[in-house]
């Protein structure tokens, strides 16, 4: 479980930022910034039956454009990590795509998969795999000879290897690379949201705009910021226990 | 019985062939503990890995019992200086692993369950590796060798990170271990004095690209007070001499 440090950094930081923005509402009395305690009444208000669908559409492909990444991710980089020869044709393609700003690519993908689904996952997916597969690389790189050697000796095969040694090992590292690509992603979905689409949080946010309701749009602010702040702290509870041993 | 016959081993770096091991001949009977003390880069690992059937490019015949060396089949427990635990396991999962990588059972039964008293890290078992003394992680390292009942004993220098007090507790607790189990030992080591309490015979090498200099028979071994008597100065003498010469 976390520790009370961080609940306790959580909760200061969401006061902080409900006290700017209470003052914020008061000094300037503008409509652009309306009270929380009205953003949370409209909120609570509204949520069942005009934003939870919405936000269930941004959970599914933030999710699915995760779990995608891992599942793809993490046996390349394992086998980079684990097979010379794989990682000597793949990580040249690797190290030239991972800097590109991914969101340059945007345009290209959406002429090849239209504004669709499939261009909203394949986004996240893009964001989020090059880091997974490097760290899974390195984690497999940075096992010491030894532990392979005392498994070879018992007999072991690659499929005990890659059990017994590799996935252990690099789990942990995994899903701290996940938690850290996690930021991004959130904020390119709620990109991708903005257009092809009539759900998910970025729609809702951008329709509230457009329709000049401000109570609407700051409460799907709050819930989009809440929701990569429950993603995040689900991935930072598993990290923890898988790397108890740490 | 071990027998190697003109075992010739080379690394290879790009093509450059670095030579490691030159013409070792040696027979080692069953149930004898032999102990191997060379300069620090002779080969000595090298040997061992040979042994165990990590390291598989040879030149020369290498037989257990007969056959070629095969760690699938044979009963190998492998013991090195970094004790090769692994990290994400606790204490009692490390010690299955030989057995549930051979297959054999999936708990531990009262032959274990006395070796870990004996080895005083019954109380243990739920501990993760970083949170044991370096003595307690080599004694797990030592308990899943046993557990195996192997055929073959492979040790690398596996006291040598420990300090003195430690070293002679362990070696004494091995000792004893090894005297109930009877079983076919290679014990590498650079102290003399650990050669000399350990090894019913003492194989000396010479350095870099190691050959065999001498195999003497060690009237020191399970002398009672060992360390006072006048024949473990001559030994230790002796041995000096011979790796001093080269
Ligand atoms: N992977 C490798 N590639 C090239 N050379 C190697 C490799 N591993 C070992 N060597 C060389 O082979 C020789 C024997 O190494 P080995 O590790 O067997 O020595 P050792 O007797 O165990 O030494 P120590 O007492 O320091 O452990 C050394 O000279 C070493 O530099
Ligand atoms: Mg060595």
């Amino acid at each position: 479980m976390l520790s009370n440090r961080f609940w306790r950094g959580a909760t200061y930081g969401l006061l902080l930022v409900i006290i700017i923005w209470q003052a914020l509402a008061w000094l300037l009395k503008i409509p652009i910034i309306p009270p929380p305690l009205a953003v949370l009444t409209n909120l609570i208000e509204i949520f069942a039956d005009k934003m939870g669908l919405h936000l269930l559409y941004s959970l599914g492909r933030i999710i699915a454009g995760i779990s995608i990444a891992i599942l793809i991710g993490v046996p390349t980089g394992l086998l980079m990590g684990y097979f010379e020869r794989i990682d000597k044709v793949l990580s040249p393609l690797v190290y030239f795509t991972y800097p590109i700003p991914k969101i340059a690519l945007l345009p290209i993908i959406m002429l090849l998969f239209g504004l669709g689904e499939g261009s909203k996952l394949i986004m996240i997916v893009l964001i989020v795999i090059f880091q997974i597969i490097i760290t899974s690389r390195d984690a497999v790189k940075a096992i010491p000879q030894d532990i392979f050697r005392s498994l070879q000796s018992l007999g072991a095969g690659r499929l005990q290897m890659f059990t017994e040694i590799i996935i252990p090992a690099s789990l942990a590292d995994v899903l701290t690379a996940t938690r850290l690509a996690l930021g991004t992603a959130v904020s390119i979905l709620f990109f991708t949201e903005t257009f092809g689409t009539e759900y998910g949080m970025g729609y809702f946010i951008m329709d509230a705009w457009m329709r000049v309701n401000y109570l609407d749009m700051y409460g799907g602010i709050v819930i989009l910021s809440l929701m990569g702040f429950v993603l995040f702290t689900v991935i930072d509870i598993t990290e923890k226990r898988v790397s108890a041993w740490r | 019985m071990i027998e190697v016959k003109d075992l010739t081993v080379h690394y290879y770096r790009e093509k450059e062939a670095i030579p490691a091991l030159r013409q070792v001949n040696i027979n080692i009977g069953t149930g004898d503990i032999y102990t191997f003390i060379g300069p620090s880069g002779c080969g000595k690992s090298t040997f061992l890995y040979v042994l165990s059937g990590i390291l598989k490019d040879y030149e020369g015949s290498v037989r257990i019992d007969g056959r070629p060396v095969d760690p699938k089949s044979q009963r190998i427990g492998l013991i090195l200086q970094n004790y090769g635990l692994l990290p994400w396991k606790n204490v009692y999962a490390n010690t299955m692993l030989g057995l549930k990588i051979k297959n054999d059972q999936k708990f531990l039964d009262d032959h274990c369950h006395a070796l870990l008293k004996q080895l005083g890290i019954d109380h243990l078992l739920d501990r993760f590796p970083k949170e044991l003394s370096g003595g307690q992680q080599q004694r797990v390292a030592i308990a899943r060798a046993f557990m195996l009942k192997p055929d073959l004993l492979l040790m690398d220098e596996p006291f040598s990170a420990l300090d003195a007090i430690t070293r002679e507790e362990l070696q004494e607790v091995f000792l004893n271990l090894w005297k109930e189990n009877n079983v076919t030992t290679v014990f590498i080591t650079h102290s003399v004095d650990e050669a000399l309490y350990l090894g019913s015979k003492i194989v000396v090498f010479s350095p870099s690209p190691g050959r065999i200099l001498d195999v003497l028979d060690n009237p020191c071994f399970q002398m009672e007070n060992l360390r006072s008597s006048e024949k473990y100065y001559d030994m230790s003498m002796r041995i000096r001499k011979i790796l001093n010469k080269g």
